[in-house]
C-alpha cells in the first residue's frame, strides 16, 4: 500500500483537524496540519478540510475562509485533479468557495445536531468512496447547526443526472425519508463531489468514525477509499521512487 | 469622500426561513397577528470613493463578493454621503 500523505488545513476556529490526525494514524496515513495563512501545502496526495468554526463562521459559514491564502492552494490543487475532502465545516466552505455547488443553510428545527447518522452512498466512485459500493450504509457522527443542503432545483436534478450525489441521509434500512434527515437538506442529501470527481463534500464526520470503542469504524472504510484511489494514479507511484 | 452603506441580506423568496419562522410564532404567542416573518442581517459599512457612481458600485461589488451569497441570499442597500466624516460616531450598529 502507498502510505497516502494528507493535508489538513487549519483555519482559527477549526476544530477536527486533531480527529482526522488521529484517523490517519489508526490507517498508516502521514497527516500534516497546514494553517489557513500558508500559501504551500507541502505537495500532498490529498487535502482534507476538517470540520469547525471557520472564522467564527460570522457572516455566513466558509464566507471568510474561503479568502484564507492557503484556499488558493486548496484550488490549485483541486484543478489539478487532487483529492479534496470536506466535511461539515469543511463541505460549507468548499461550497463558498464555489468548488462545490450549493450552500449549507441552518438546520430548518434550528437545532445543532449532534448524533450518530446513517447515510447511503449513491456515488461509489472517485478517491473517498470508490473503495465502497452503491446502496452500502456507513454509520457516522454528524455535527451541525447548519447542514442543510440547498441548491435549487434544476442544480439539483443536474447533480442526480450526473451521479454527483454521493451521500444521503437515511434510516438504518437506507431508505430516504423526512424522518431520517436530520437537518431538512433538499432530497436528503448529505454529501456532493465536483463535476471531476476529485472533491467531495459531506455534513458528517468520518474521522470521528475511527475506533471500535467509540461507536465504529464506518470512517475508516469509507477513507480506504484513497489507498486505492492513489494506487491507479501512476503519477504518485512515480513520485515515490 | 466617505460613504455609508447600510446592506440588508436577506434569504432570498421561497427559500424556508426557520429563525424567521420561530420569531413570527413569537410575535403571534403575543397576540399580533403575524403571517410572515423573514430573517436577515444588516451591516452598516463606512468607505471611501470618489463620487456616488463609484460608491454604488464599489457596494454592488462587495455585496456580490463578500457580504451576500447569491445561491441563496439577495442584498439590498441604502447608501449616502458621510456627513461628518472621521466621527467615528456616525458608524453606530
Amino acid at each position: 500500500m502507498i502510505a497516502p500523505r494528507v493535508s489538513v488545513v487549519v483555519f482559527p476556529g477549526t476544530w477536527s483537524e486533531r480527529d482526522f490526525a488521529h484517523a490517519a494514524g489508526v490507517l498508516g496515513w502521514e497527516a500534516r496540519l497546514v494553517w489557513h495563512a500558508e500559501t504551500d501545502l507541502g505537495a500532498p496526495d490529498a487535502v482534507v478540510l476538517p470540520g469547525g468554526f471557520a472564522h467564527g463562521d460570522h457572516l455566513r459559514t466558509g464566507a471568510i475562509a474561503r479568502f484564507s491564502p492557503v484556499m488558493r492552494a486548496v484550488e490549485a490543487f483541486a484543478a489539478d485533479g487532487g483529492p479534496v475532502l470536506g466535511s461539515c465545516n469543511g463541505f460549507q466552505v468548499l461550497c463558498e468557495a464555489g468548488m462545490l455547488p450549493g450552500v449549507l443553510l441552518r438546520n430548518d428545527h434550528l437545532e445543532f445536531r449532534c448524533d450518530w447518522q446513517w447515510l447511503r452512498v449513491d456515488a461509489p466512485t472517485g478517491p473517498w468512496l470508490g473503495g465502497l459500493a452503491a446502496g452500502d450504509l456507513l454509520r457516522l457522527p454528524i455535527s451541525h447547526g447548519e447542514g442543510r443542503y440547498h441548491a435549487d432545483e434544476a442544480t439539483l436534478d443536474a447533480l442526480e443526472a450526473a451521479d454527483r450525489v454521493a451521500l444521503r441521509y437515511v434510516t438504518a434500512d437506507g431508505t430516504v425519508s423526512a424522518e431520517a434527515n436530520p437537518n431538512g437538506s433538499a432530497r436528503g442529501i448529505a454529501g456532493v463531489t465536483n463535476e471531476r470527481g476529485n472533491v467531495l463534500g459531506l455534513m458528517p464526520h468520518p474521522e470521528r468514525a475511527a475506533e471500535r470503542e467509540i461507536g465504529g469504524i464506518d470512517g475508516l472504510r469509507m477513507l480506504r477509499s484513497l489507498e486505492r484511489w492513489l494506487a491507479d494514479q501512476p503519477a504518485v507511484a512515480e513520485r515515490r521512487l | 469622500m466617505r460613504w455609508l452603506a447600510d446592506v440588508h441580506v436577506a434569504l432570498r423568496p421561497g427559500i424556508a426561513d426557520p429563525e424567521g419562522t420561530t420569531i413570527a410564532g413569537g410575535l403571534r404567542s403575543l397576540g399580533y397577528p403575524v403571517t410572515e416573518v423573514r430573517a436577515g442581517k444588516s451591516m452598516r459599512v463606512a468607505f471611501e470613493a470618489d463620487d456616488a457612481a463609484a460608491a454604488e458600485t464599489a457596494v454592488a461589488e462587495m455585496c456580490r463578493r463578500l457580504l451576500a451569497n447569491p445561491v441563496m441570499e439577495v442584498a439590498t442597500w441604502q447608501l449616502r454621503a458621510d456627513e461628518t466624516p472621521g466621527d467615528d460616531e456616525a458608524i453606530p450598529a
